[in-house]
This record gives structure tokens, sequence and C-alpha cells, in this order.
């Protein structure tokens, strides 16, 4: 664009080429700007995420490599007093699935309701699943620890962390869904299927809830990724998910190179499931 | 439903609006009972056990916040999350602007925003291990030996989380300024600095308030990060509620813990509305 303003502007007097002028170097500053920031910037974030992928790949004499601590993720637990790592690995995916499971069952169905037949309840429903925004979870804590000791005397596995942790992605997952509600005819459709003679099952789950797929997608993406992160809750209610494994092995054993390793393979993921969602996002956008 | 269609037509009708005339707010039941049971319920608990004591209904409790050691907790909490909000909040919005200025569907977009997810919401104890791997005890980058120094030695922790937090929240802000604007200024005689000072700023700031709170609510309540960081001592809030609530060291203490996660609650509960109000203050300009 300074191009074609530059060539534009050429042939007129001084006056006017004096804001071309300053256009180009504005642009010039801004790139300037852009290269420095991001170079300082990436220094920044990406020297511990390089630390500790050097780490994870130490050998047993200083500055040397190995594959060692990527090949004890799935190593059994050793008589070094460190949790079973993989064991916690599996219950962290089954954790995110359950989740990811019953936050969709919860809202999809009662966000599409509220959105055809009880709009006035919208505002409440909206406030109920953003306010886990404002109570911090080492204070929700303190409040589910009765409520865990009750669910304790019937069902001991740390699955059950899967009903608070489907709190936490309240917010998250109420965002993306409530975004593809927006961008859909939804009265319409339903009425249309309801005239065709569909039953409301149909319509949310054969014609409205396809329509958001993306949406729906989000959701997920971002409720997995949340309960990859968890640890104040699993970690005060003394279940053992991944990142409390991680916190026990790295204080059991200091400097564990397991420990690096799979924090790095836990970031990958996670990261992994973010880029994938921003593609899904640029799509939506184009259609 | 559907069999009922089928065989009682005659009757339908009249039944049917009945039916549609009862209260179709019974549709969200199943989410109100969840929510009401897994988050309203605890934050019940939390305030119950702030305000009562052996004896009933009273705020003896609640004189815990007078006692020096627990408001030097508030003091720790308060002063790491002013640090770190305000420097996360100044380099956010220089990196916001750097990547706002480029290519909205380039990679370098994608990548950053799909890395400050993971980083600002979904790294956990990670970070820490991450941090203890640059310029910890062992570090890869140099052995700092103010690492275990409160606040500084946490501060560059929590601001490698709180900057992506920041380009989240602030990059829509930064998206919604228009290039009409800039333009409008550079035709009337308006240099870079005057576009900052008289429209962009203005603009900006009701945003950047508002980031700003969130960003201190964030820290406020972070938990994760400083529990694996190596220095083991209580400094925080969110540190000694974990302390008061687990009984491995017989100091077990369930109504400081209330107490302590009543005022958290209250802190962020109004630092929370005012970063609501200046949301909706700051969505004017926004598109």
């Amino acid at each position: 664009m300074a191009a074609i303003t530059s060539v534009g502007e050429a042939p007129l007097t001084a006056t006017a080429r004096k804001p071309g002028g300053m256009q180009a170097g504005r642009r010039r500053r801004l790139n300037l700007f852009r290269y420095v920031t991001f170079t300082v910037f990436g220094v920044f974030f990406l020297v511990p995420l390089w630390s500790m992928v050097r780490f994870s790949f130490a050998g047993t004499n200083p500055g040397s490599w190995s594959v060692t601590p990527w090949k004890q993720i799935t190593a059994p637990p050793g008589s070094s007093g460190a949790p079973d790592l993989l064991g916690a690995i599996e219950i962290t995916l089954e954790l995110a699935v359950l989740t990811c499971l019953v936050v969709l069952v919860l809202l999809v169905p009662t966000m599409i309701w509220i959105h055809l037949k009880v709009r006035w309840i919208s505002r409440a429903f909206e406030f109920l699943c953003l306010l886990p925004l404002t109570i911090p979870a080492i204070v929700l804590v303190v409040g589910l620890a009765p409520i865990y000791n009750f669910i304790r005397h019937y069902q001991l596995s740390a699955l059950q962390l899967f009903w608070a942790y489907v709190i936490l992605a309240l917010p998250y997952a109420y965002r993306a869904l409530a975004t593809g509600l927006g961008a859909i005819d939804v009265t319409t459709l339903s009425e249309a299927a309801r005239s065709l003679g569909a039953s409301w099952f149909t319509v949310m789950f054969r014609v409205i809830a396809p329509n958001m797929w993306q949406a729906i997608l989000n959701a997920t993406l971002l409720s997995a990724a949340l309960v990859l992160g968890e640890f104040t809750i699993a970690f005060l209610l003394l279940y053992t998910n991944l990142q409390v494994a991680l916190y026990y092995t790295a204080r059991a054993t200091a400097n564990a190179g397991v420990v690096f390793s799979t924090s790095t393979a836990a970031l990958l993921f996670a990261f992994t499931l973010l880029v994938i969602l921003s593609y899904v996002g640029r799509r939506r956008r184009r259609g | 439903m559907a069999v009922a269609s089928t065989t009682q037509t005659g009757a339908r009708p009249g039944r049917a609006g009945r039916r549609l005339a009862a209260p179709s707010w019974v549709g969200t039941v199943p989410f109100l009972c969840y929510v009401g049971i897994f988050l309203l319920l605890p934050t019940g608990i939390v305030i119950w056990g702030a305000v009562r004591n052996s004896t009933g209904f009273q705020f003896s409790n609640l004189k815990l916040l007078g006692n020096s050691d627990v408001r030097s907790y508030f003091v720790g909490s308060i002063e790491l999350s002013a640090i770190t909000a305000v420097v996360g909040a100044v380099l956010g919005a220089v990196l916001a602007y750097a990547i706002a200025s480029g290519n909205p569907d380039g990679a370098v977009r994608r990548f950053s925003l799909a890395g400050s997810g993971v980083l600002a919401q979904f790294g956990g104890v990670t970070l820490a291990f991450a941090f203890s791997a640059t310029i910890g005890p062992v570090g890869y980058l140099t052995q700092a030996s103010w690492f275990y120094d409160f606040p500084q030695g946490i501060v560059p922790i929590y601001v490698y989380f709180q900057v992506p937090l920041m380009v989240l929240v602030f990059l829509p802000a930064i998206d919604g300024l228009r290039i009409q604007w800039r333009e409008a200024s550079e035709n009337l005689g308006g240099s870079t600095w005057h576009y900052w000072r008289y429209v962009g700023g203005p603009l900006l700031a009701p945003a950047f308030t508002g980031a700003l709170l969130l960003l201190f609510a964030n820290a406020l309540s972070a938990f994760a990060t400083i529990q694996a960081w190596e220095n083991q001592i209580a400094y925080t809030v969110p540190q000694q509620i974990s302390v008061a609530i687990s009984s491995e060291v017989g100091t077990a203490n369930p109504s400081e813990a209330d107490v302590l996660a009543l005022g958290m609650v209250v802190m962020v509960a109004i630092i929370m509305t005012g970063y609501a109000l200046l949301q909706r203050r700051a969505a004017r300009w926004l598109r």
C-alpha cells in the first residue's frame, strides 16, 4: 500500500509528497519495531523452553546427550519413590475425554434450549457459566473438599476429578459455544425442523449441533488443554494426575531428566491442540 | 414423545399446548443442579465456614484477617500480583501491537496465539520447571543466586504467563483500532506521538486498564507455579490456604482456610467487577 501511494503521488508537489514519505518512513520504523520486539520476546520465551528441552536430553555426565529421560516416561515406577508417571498420563487423558464429554452433554442441549425457549434466563445463565473465572481454583477446592469426602465414600478413583474439572472448563466452553450459536440462525433452523415433524432431540442433535461443529470442537480442545495443565485441585484433593505426578517426581529426585521430558511433551501436546484450534477458527471466518 | 405423536393424534393438540405452557425452564434443571452442587455449594461452604465457629453464627473467625501473619500473606500476594500485572501488561501490550500489525492470517500470528494460549492458561507446574532449568540451581543459562528470593525469583516465572495472557485479552482491542483513524490523524497533520496521545491511547485506555485488572486477579489466584517453585516457604494467600487445608504436618486449620479463601473471593470479585465494567466501556469502540 505504501508503494502504491508513493507511485501515485510522485508527480505532485512537495507538500503532497511529504505525507507519502512519512508513510514509508513509518512502515520502515514499524517493521524495525516488529523485528526487535519479536527477537526480544522470542529470546525471553524460547530460552526457558530450550533449557527444558536441553535438560530432557541430558545424559548422566554434564554436557552429554541422551534419550534416556524420554524412555523413562514409559518406564515402570522405580525404587526412587517417584510416582507412576505412565499411570498419571493415562488417568489425565481419560479425565480430559470424560470432562469434554460431560461439558458438551451439559452445555450444548441447555444452550440450544435456552436460545429457543427461555431467552429470559440467558443473562443469568451466562453469569453462572463465567462465574468460575472469578472463583479461583484454590478457593473452589476449599469448598469442594467436604463434597469430595462424600464422593470418596463411594468411589476412590482419580477419575472423579471430572466433576470439578467440568466447572473449571465451563467459561471457556461457554464462550466457544456461544460464538458458534450466535453465528447460525437457530430459530429458523428449529422451526423448519419442527414443522417437518422433527422431535426436539432431532432438532438439537441432528439439525443444530452439526451446524456448530467448529464451536463444539473449539470447546472440546480448550477443555482438554485445561485438564492437561490442571494441578491445584488434584493436588489439594490428594489425587494424582499428570501435573501432580510431575511435581512429586521433581521433589523426589531433583532435576530428574524425566520431569523435563514429560513437561516438554505435555506443553507440546497442548500447543498442538491450540494450533489445530486456530486452523478451525480460520475456516469458520472464511465460510 | 415420538410414540405419542403416532398413537394419540386426536388428543394431542390440547395436551401439547398444555405441555409447552408448562415451564420450559425445566430444560435447564440438569445444568442448574450440576452448577449448584459443584460451584455454588462449594462457594457457600467457604463463606459459611468463614463466618461461623463451633458455637454457631459468629464473625470471630474474620478477626484472623487482622492477624499480622495473615496480613503478611495478603501483602505478599498483592505485591507479587501488582508487580507482575504491571510488567506483564506493559510488555504484553507491546507484543500484542507487534502481532496485530502483521498479517492477520499469517503463521506468526497463529503460532504466537497458540503459544500464548498454552503458556497463559495451561502451563501449570511445567513453567516453574522451565525456569528451574534456565536460571535455577543447575540452570542452563545462569545459576542465579536470587532464584530463591521472594519476589524477584518468582516474578520472571509469573511474567512468563502474564505476558501471553495480556496478548490474548488485549489483541482484540488493538485489532479494533481502525486504519482510518490513523489516516484521519495524519491528514490533520498529526504525528505518531499525536496519534497515540490523542487517539489511540485514549481509545485503548479502558481496555488496557481492564486487562491490567484481569492480570492482577490472575496472579492473585495462581497457585500451581509458585507451589512448584523450589522455595517452599509460604508467601502468598493460595500457598497458605494449601498449608491450612492439608493435614500432612498436623497444622490443618480449616477455618483459617475458609477465612483466607473468603478474603480472596472478595478481592477477586471486586477486581473482576471492575474488569467487566471497563470491558463494557472498551467494547464501545470495538467493531
